[in-house]
């Protein structure tokens, strides 16, 4: 199979570049990650990330053939040649398909991603029914794989301002939480040109996500109470 | 004494946390909640630790759809451990169980809820009412992705609770002083590639499980096995590290987890003649016996011929009969796995499965404070000040000879807090750092500049492959003495290659060839003190299990075994049969 790879090790002369490699692998019942792990057997100054292999742990998010996809999870045979891997976009590269995600991760702890609640705590557990609790479905489900966000043009031109799809999926997952008492606070913190409404509903971020998790529809959630709020 | 190089860079904390999952975060959280300065060290960001893989979820007595009392769950557990398990540790986890399963419900864990709004549970295997009556329905879940949801909300605690992260750095070794005390670590930072020494008064090791050294597994990549290379570094010795896990439902050839919840939402296994042969196996439990009793259920049907599938060699897990709407309901994640992984919907067909490495019983040895402790000249044991292990990586021991499902996310909390706990007394008696030794740090710097050393024509990954099949092979589920030994002889051959390694990539930055070279060091003990642990034990109990001696024998091997890496030494400790408060649960014959 024939792979274009993004190579780029600070330490090296070399600017930046794309590497063609081929590699003699049956892609049946394999994974975009199999065939990377190949390469790196091969080439061991290749450098990614990963680790649970099976979708659920989001280290492996890269750009191939100009989609982000997790590489553990994407089918091998059903790639176009040449597969062109590139890191994901909108980030600092630190080496190959490595980048920085601390300007992802900023974001995320923006929103003050846990659950706020005052009161004593019960001697069990609080009560939730089961229709409360679905409303959290499609949003804590979230890998903070970074799919969406570096999909995401808004982000790319102010990932300092906007908080971006996954950490606003984060922030709605508590507002949508029957158990959380900091909604009106919560709001008042999005309530912001950039922060929630650099978001143009292109739904890239929907489109990116390998967990099929819609940050689109979350955000469109939380600029209707906004809405509702002023009325 | 020897100084501490001057060029490295230093870090000092009231405590150093090895390890970002589930066991390291809620150590971390008592300790940043009560106002002592916290440092968790992960090689990985800590979402990422193999905690998030964890599905089915965590048992405990709640009795929120059925009557249930700790006290059967700690007979189960005791039973299920075969006995190995010590009483102190199994009371102690059952008693505490309820209020940790409520504190991780006020933190924020998104539970699966019970038309009342109660915690939703579910059947287990090994789970019974009343001292081995009728299935008990014990195991609190969050969908089938309970451990993706307990170490997203412990880490967004730790984010409130200002908890200081040092993420993608790899741990190397324990630094001790002469009197034995634990000071803290060396590690090394994963990006920049400088080394950093984080001084402590309290270091608490909760580096997980070491399931890569299998090559079917249902284990991440990062499940290297590097606390336990560090204790065995240090001179301290491993327990029980013949005790592997096999899970019966992996997805075949893939190894992948298919959880035990499958079979307690009403799941079941055939063979290639449609028979639910479990029915033979364990009359009364059936498809939820223990794992233990699965996995060698279903490796005689495949050794039997009743293997399905053109090689024969898995047995299939119907799901169907439950219906689209339960199956997207309470295990949407497994749904999604099958169908990606093994290619089929188990909405329309059964899952092809086979038993697949998964837990590791065995670890450092600690008491239920987390304290790890090493046989005493006087009396039989005493901790190492300043040092403490949590969660897979350690053997309190809860689980024995064979862990329960539910049972390890349980071990990480309450344990997590209990270590939590001591390490803040701890730091309270000991208020002044003692002084570190260079001479520990500078052989651990020797240690990583090896691999700047071009040596010979063995590669990282070659030798790890010849690691894993021989694993795979010499220590799997059925072993007897000829495997054992043929297993030890080739793991000294590939001891001697290791040697001769040198990696193509000797830059700084990011380089992951340098630290899958330390995972291998580090899995090469592992494997050592595996094999040189079951060849000793000349039974069967629980997980391990010898052709050659196939009956438990309780008169000589009622015993915790001891492994040390100088000479490869074995020591034995008594099984702590006395519980805290109530009867021993007398050794007996255990069926399912």
């Amino acid at each position: 199979m024939k792979f274009r790879l993004y190579r780029f090790q600070p330490e090296s002369n070399q600017p930046p570049h794309m590497q063609d490699v081929e590699l003699d692998i049956d892609p049946n019942g394999k994974m975009l990650l199999d065939a990377l792990l190949e390469l790196k057997a091969r080439d061991d100054t290749l450098a990614f990330r990963r680790s649970c292999r099976e979708g659920v742990c989001g280290s492996d998010a890269v750009n191939v053939n100009g989609r982000n996809v997790l590489a553990c999870i994407t089918p091998l045979p059903e790639l176009k040649q040449p597969i062109e891997i590139r890191p994901v976009p909108g980030l600092p590269v630190i080496r190959d398909f490595v980048v920085d995600m601390e300007p992802f991760f900023r974001q995320y702890k923006s929103i003050k991603p846990w659950l706020i609640n005052d009161d004593p705590e019960p001697e069990r557990e609080r009560l939730q029914t089961p229709e409360e609790r679905a409303e959290l479905e499609g949003a804590y489900e979230c890998i903070l794989c970074g799919c969406c966000t570096t999909a995401c043009p808004s982000f790319w031109w102010h990932p300092d301002k906007f908080v971006g799809p996954a950490g606003l999926l984060q922030a709605w997952r508590f507002i949508a939480d029957s158990r959380d008492q900091a909604t009106e606070e919560r709001l008042d913190y999005l309530e912001d040109t950039y922060r929630l409404y650099r978001c143009r509903g292109i739904m890239n971020c929907v489109e990116a996500c390998p967990k099929g998790l819609n940050p689109t529809e979350a955000i469109g959630r939380i600029k209707a109470l906004l809405v509702k709020r002023k009325v | 004494m020897p100084k501490v190089p001057i060029q490295m860079d230093k870090r000092v904390f009231d405590a150093v946390i090895v390890g970002g999952g589930g066991a390291g975060l809620r150590a971390a959280l008592q300790l940043a909640g009560s106002g002592f300065k916290v440092a968790v060290v992960s090689k990985v960001f800590p979402t990422r630790s193999h905690t998030v893989s964890a599905q089915g979820g965590i048992t405990a007595a709640l009795g929120n759809v059925s009557e249930d009392n700790w006290h059967w769950h700690m007979f189960d557990t005791v039973k299920g451990s075969d006995y190995l398990g010590d009483q102190d540790a199994i009371e102690f986890m059952c008693r505490e169980a309820a209020a940790a399963v409520y504190e991780l419900e006020h933190m924020g864990l998104p539970f699966s809820r019970l038309e009342n709004g109660k915690i939703y549970q579910r059947a287990f295997g090994g789970q019974s009412k009343n001292f081995g009556g009728e299935q008990a329905i014990r195991t609190c879940a969050c969908a089938d992705r309970t451990g993706h949801a307990l170490l997203h909300t412990l880490y967004q605690r730790n984010l409130a609770a200002r908890t200081q992260f040092f993420d993608e750095y790899f741990a190397l070794d324990l630094i001790r002083d002469e009197a034995g005390y634990c000071l803290g670590v060396t590690a090394l930072s994963i990006e920049t590639g400088e080394p950093l020494l984080i001084e402590a008064r309290t270091t608490l090791l909760a580096t997980g499980g070491a399931g890569r050294v299998f090559w079917n597994t249902s284990n991440a990549m990062i499940n290297t096995g590097d606390g336990l290379g560090m204790v065995l570094r240090a001179g301290l010795p491993l327990e029980d590290m013949e005790f592997w896990q096999f899970h019966p439902t992996g997805i075949a050839g893939v190894g992948s987890l298919i959880t035990e919840g499958a079979r307690g939402e009403g799941g079941y296994l055939l063979n290639n003649k449609g028979e639910r042969f479990m029915e033979r196996y364990a009359p009364h439990a059936v498809d939820l016996a223990s794992r233990d009793v699965v996995s060698r259920a279903i490796a005689t049907e495949i050794h039997e011929g009743r293997g399905c599938g053109e090689q024969k060699d898995h047995v299939l897990l119907k799901l169907d009969h439950l219906g689209e709407k339960i199956i997207a309901e309470r295990l949407p994640g497994i749904r999604e796995l099958s169908i990606r992984f093994a290619g089929t919907d188990p909405v329309k067909s059964p899952i092809p499965v086979a038993p697949t490495a998964h837990y590791m019983m065995g670890g450092i040895p600690t008491n239920l404070h987390g304290q790890v402790v090493v046989p005493a000249r006087y009396g039989p044991e005493e901790p190492v000040p300043g040092l403490y292990a949590v969660g897979e990586c350690a053997c309190v021991s809860v689980h024995g000879a064979n862990r329960l499902g539910g049972n390890s996310l349980l071990d990480l909390v309450v344990f997590g807090r209990a270590a939590g706990n001591h390490m803040i007394e701890y730091l309270r008696d000991n208020p002044y750092p003692r002084a570190v030794n260079g001479k520990g740090v500078g052989r651990s710097l020797q240690r990583l500049a090896r691999w700047d050393e071009k040596r010979g024509n063995e590669s990282v990954d070659g030798l790890s492959r010849e690691l894993r099949q021989l694993m795979q092979k010499h220590c799997g589920v059925y072993r007897s003495h000829g495997v054992l030994t043929a297993g030890l002889d080739q793991l000294n051959l590939l001891s001697r290659r290791m040697e001769t390694i040198s990696l193509g990539d000797t830059s700084r930055v990011f380089n992951t060839a340098r630290i899958e070279a330390l995972e291998l060091e580090n899995l090469m003990l592992v494997a050592r003190a595996s094999l040189v642990s079951a060849l000793a034990r000349e039974e069967s109990r629980g997980a391990h299990t010898r052709d050659d001696f196939p009956s438990r024998d309780d008169d000589r091997w009622l015993k915790h075994s001891l492994y040390s890496l100088e000479g490869d030494q074995l020591d034995y400790k008594p099984v702590r049969l006395k519980a805290l408060s109530v009867e021993t649960f007398k050794p007996k014959e255990r069926s399912y």
